[in-house]
């Protein structure tokens, strides 16, 4: 058995133990723990198929932004654990069996032949100084130059969304705009108001029954 | 050393595993958020492998856009996660019975 051999089946079985782990883990600050530990293994797996570029894109963007962003709103959202639960085991039987039946019938295609040793062989790998980014790079700005800008649209949108869903105007602040407060001038302030004195009507008051006293 | 119907297995695996977790924790939507992204995990897998079975860095392209649309699900479904707790007070699945479905 090789090292890659050995790595492979190492970090597949740490995969599917953290996967196995996040579906049935009660609490979910550790079912995002584990989530991570999934994509570090997954990461450890592309290596293996000397997709470096990619591996380290998923520790980064997933395991450093993603998870990051789940953490912080499970820890967040006060959530009732005992209420998570409930009917887990009820369908734990029917679910385990579907999916291991799926299992059953993927690996029984997968064997039939067209994906085998014979079929597919191992390619030899890259030469010494072959550079993935560099070959990645080449494609997504010539080939797949719009599916990239369409890419970059969609995270403007996913930006947009995200700020717009929980943003949220509280009527009841007393918040002050400082640009408005330092573009005010004198008009906006204060009004000079030219009104002649007015007259005093002595018979008015009395028959309101005031006393004039002055 | 190692076929690619290996490759190909785990990410079935994960497949199903993930699939059972939706299953399972239908009263937890921050659990099935979760279930997504190893969802998407699996076929990224698959994509990996090809492309290096075939000897074509288009799969990785792929893999590239896929995690980019990932990102920006788990963004917005967070997001919403967020404003349905300020309005409920609750995560759970249940609660969410305000179109009468």
């Amino acid at each position: 058995m090789t090292f890659t051999q050995l790595a492979f089946y190492f970090f597949a079985a740490v995969l599917v133990f953290a996967a196995g782990m996040v579906v049935t883990i009660r609490n979910p600050v550790k079912a995002a723990l584990f989530l991570v530990l999934a994509f570090f293994s997954a990461a450890c797996v592309w290596i293996t198929l000397e997709a470096e570029f990619l591996a380290i894109v998923l520790v980064l963007v997933y395991v450093g932004a993603v998870m990051v962003l789940f953490l912080f709103v499970v820890m967040m959202l006060d959530i009732n654990l005992d209420r998570l639960k409930e009917g887990f085991s009820r369908y734990l039987p029917i679910g385990g069996l579907i999916a291991v039946f799926m299992v059953v019938e993927i690996a029984f295609v997968l064997n039939s032949g067209g994906f085998g040793e014979g079929a597919l062989p191992r390619p030899a790998g890259h030469v010494e100084g072959f550079s993935d980014t560099r070959e990645l790079g080449l494609l997504i700005y010539t080939d797949y130059v719009y599916p990239f800008e369409l890419a970059a649209v969609i995270l403007l949108v996913a930006i947009i969304a995200a700020i717009a869903l929980t943003l949220r105007k509280r009527p009841g602040t007393k918040y002050l705009n400082p640009a408005e407060q330092v573009t005010v001038t004198k008009a906006d302030r204060l009004r000079v108001v030219n009104m002649p004195a007015e007259k005093r009507v002595r018979g008015k008051t009395e028959e309101n029954g005031e006393d004039d006293k002055e | 050393m190692i076929p690619l119907t290996h490759y190909l297995i785990l990410g079935a695996i994960l497949l199903a595993i993930s699939m059972v977790g939706i299953f399972l924790n239908r009263k937890n939507v921050i659990i099935i958020l979760m279930s997504i992204e190893l969802l998407l995990l699996a076929v990224n897998m698959n994509f990996v492998a090809f492309s290096y079975y075939l000897q074509d860095p288009a799969g990785e392209v792929f893999v590239f856009f896929i995690l980019t649309v990932a990102a920006a699900e788990s963004a917005i479904g967070l997001a919403i996660l967020i404003v349905l707790f300020r309005t409920r007070r609750s995560v759970h699945v249940e609660d969410l019975d305000m179109l009468k479905g």
